[in-house]
């Protein structure tokens, strides 16, 4: 799989801030640009009604999913696709690994999809000696350079056009001073060769209608469609998350993940893929693989809390609206799925413990709750995981002494005022050392001014 | 009958702006409100709750209910304690503690909350006329007490300018715990207000977890801006 460090978050978010004050700025920009966007959206429609109805259309097709996946699949069969089952990320490669072996493919391209970045396809890929390539303009730009994407639909966020211009002179030559369309022409023009010479290619899918066994795939760029009619062999990898119960439903679906993820109505492409290519028709794959992937999925389901998270479309407007995502982009929560909707799936995909501290990188601002368009309640779950993280002794043992120590002065009136007494007196200014936990207030702030005297004995006193 | 109101100072608000719940206290006194301090009272325990430390903050909670049982109102000069008696309390407790929680809930109001939807109040006073202010809206009593128009209605009503600031209503970074478990990210969200902050001659808002994160980053950052409670602002302007 992918290599996940989310326990590199506190020092690679620090670093960020530190010595990468450009991305800082690039990722604020670029997010607020998103969701003003998504706010002109949202006011074309009742927002609070379509996101009631999604959230139950999820939650329907969620608890009952095992009936939803097996119509799926005998719809998918029917219509010639070869559906396969991935319990976890190696037997996704490997299933994947068997269909490049049987047709000796040597060329793939590859549509955006953040699942195959969570079962890190492209790595098993390249150690087999294909060749992979990335046909989404953000998507391309980070593979020159070697980096995972740092948002779920705008890849290379974190870079500026000027670090795009730098990179395409080194690569393509183009001049230091290229317009944006300029460079990318100059990335079409690489990209076709890829596309015609492409035995396979990858695409993740943004829903699967169970009573049509569609794939449904939302762009903006045309290479999700050239890369899965193109070449003449098509692996579609599909959470097992992605199923919705009608082709209908994709009325609301693929309106209400456009808006919320760039602010369109609706994509400027979206493929519906139902089977490979028939006889007599003049384009798209002879075959058609579905790998539908679990990865942790069926876990998380069975969790009566964090199950919730698994509504998620993956529009990415709860990373836009979050403070916190936005000093520093994706790459410090060193998971494929950043920001908040990261930090409540990590834990249930990854496992708690690999997941730390995710769940505490949050203000609990409650802004992401607000946009979702399936109202996943993320500030609850980023506290259940905490609660979680608790019960399975994955904090500081000195924050936990702290935290208890807390609770009986606050439940013992007299001592809590004599311990509110003492905080003024606490070492503030000689940092984390001298005064563990709190004493990592002052690098960054000047310490607490506290009252000359406490509201408590100003009420003694009288107030005039 | 005058209604009768227990003020939650809360543990910041006791240690770090006893001032602030002074002027509260006046406010609400000015405009015919009994007020008492139940002596008991300590903290709601959000520290706890949001650093995944549910027992501790059940016995917080409990306690408070304990406090609070028989007020009438319960006010308090911040937004995110009163979310957490608010939304918090009644999901937290058990059987007829949560009862007891629902029914206080309903008791209990942010300060501006209280002014303007109890007591119907958006005029204090005009002591604040000519005065350019910079309004911070918490994120708990934004998002979690849906107060939005409150505290400008009364800040107008006083007379203030109440200055366009692109990120008035994004997180000021501080979180509680989150301040002090990742510093730099939290120090960057501040920044991220301060640079943004319009000319304003004092930046308020109704949270005083918000303003020591603030004024303390601004301090740091050598910014000569002014930061003052809510309550303080309305008191000058109704005394």
């Amino acid at each position: 799989m992918s290599e996940a460090n989310p326990g590199g978050y506190a020092r690679a978010a620090t670093e960020a801030i530190r010595r990468h004050p450009e991305v800082r700025a690039a990722v604020t920009a670029a997010t607020h640009t998103f969701d003003s966007h998504r706010v002109e959206a949202w006011s074309e429609i009742d927002p609070d009604r379509w996101r009631d109805w999604a959230r139950d259309v999820k939650q329907h097709v969620l608890t009952h999913l095992d009936r939803y996946l097996e119509e799926a699949e005998t719809r998918l069969a029917r219509r010639g696709a070869h559906v396969h089952w991935a319990e976890n990320d190696a037997e996704a490669v490997d299933l994947l690994a068997r269909i490049t072996a049987r047709h000796g493919v040597k060329r793939v391209v590859k549509a955006k999809s953040m699942l195959t970045e969570e079962l890190g396809v492209n790595a098993s890929l390249e150690a087999r000696g294909i060749h992979v390539r990335e046909t989404d303009l953000g998507e391309y730009i980070i593979q020159l350079l070697g980096q995972p994407p740092s948002h779920i639909v705008g890849p290379a966020i974190h870079l500026s056009v000027d670090d795009c211009r730098r990179l395409f002179n080194e690569r393509f030559g183009t001049p230091l001073d290229a317009t944006p369309d300029a460079l990318a022409a100059t990335a079409r023009e690489a990209l076709r060769a890829d596309f015609l010479a492409a035995d396979l290619g990858i695409s993740g899918g943004n829903f699967l209608t169970a009573d049509t066994g569609t794939l449904a795939l939302i762009e903006n760029e045309g290479n999700i469609r050239l890369s899965t009619s193109a070449p003449r062999i098509h692996v579609a990898f599909v959470g097992i998350e992605k199923l919705l119960p009608r082709l209908t439903d994709l009325s609301c679906f693929l309106q209400l993940t456009s808006r919320n993820a760039t602010g369109q109505a609706i994509g400027n492409y979206v493929s519906l893929i139902t089977g490979p290519r028939r006889p007599g028709e003049p384009d798209g794959p002879e075959e058609l693989h579905v790998i539908l992937v679990d990865n942790g999925r069926t876990r998380v389901l069975a969790d009566d809390t964090a199950w919730e998270a698994l509504r998620c479309v993956r529009c990415g407007s709860c990373l836009n609206i979050c403070p916190v995502y936005r000093q520093t982009g994706g790459h410090p929560y060193g998971y494929t799925y950043s920001g908040p909707i990261g930090a409540i799936l990590a834990p249930g995909l990854l496992g708690l413990e690999e997941a730390m501290p995710l769940p505490f990188a949050s203000s609990l601002c409650g802004a992401c709750a607000d946009v979702c368009p399936v109202r996943i309640p993320i500030p609850d779950l980023l506290l259940y995981w905490r609660e979680r993280a608790v019960e399975a002794g994955l904090v500081p043992a000195v924050e936990r002494a702290g935290m208890k120590a807390y609770a009986t002065a606050a439940t013992h009136p007299a001592l809590f005022a004599a311990a509110g007494a003492s905080l003024r007196y606490l070492p503030w200014e000689m940092g984390g050392r001298a005064l563990p936990v709190l004493g990592q207030w002052s690098g960054e702030r000047a310490p607490p001014e506290f009252s000359a005297t406490s509201f408590r004995a100003l009420w003694r006193e009288g107030i005039e | 009958m005058a209604p009768r109101v227990a003020l939650f100072a809360t543990c910041l608000g006791d240690r770090l702006f006893a001032d602030a719940c002074a002027d509260a206290v006046r406010l609400l006194r000015h405009l015919g409100v009994t007020v008492d301090f139940p002596s008991a009272q300590t903290c709601c325990g959000q520290p706890a709750h949001n650093a995944g430390f549910v027992a501790e903050a059940r016995r917080m909670a409990r306690h408070t209910l304990g406090v609070f049982a028989d007020a009438e109102y319960v006010v308090l000069p911040s937004g995110s304690c009163a979310g957490m008696l608010r939304h918090t309390f009644p999901g937290l407790l058990h059987g007829t503690d949560a009862q007891r929680a629902r029914a206080l809930a309903e008791r209990t109001f942010e300060l501006s909350q209280f002014m303007v939807q109890v007591l119907g109040v958006t005029e204090v006073g005009h002591g604040l006329r000519g005065r350019r202010v910079a309004y911070h809206h918490g994120c708990h009593a934004l998002r979690s007490l849906r107060v939005h128009d409150e505290p400008l209605a009364l800040l107008r009503g006083a007379g203030a300018e109440v200055l366009p600031w692109r990120a008035d209503e994004e997180c000021c970074g501080f979180g509680g715990m989150f301040s002090v478990k990742l510093p730099v990210v939290s120090a960057g969200m501040a920044d991220r207000k301060l640079d943004t902050l319009p000319a304003a001659d004092v930046v308020t808002s109704a949270d005083g977890g918000c303003l020591m994160q603030l004024s303390g980053r601004a301090r740091h950052r050598g910014d000569a801006t002014s930061f003052r409670h809510l309550a303080s602002l309305l008191w000058e302007a109704a005394s």
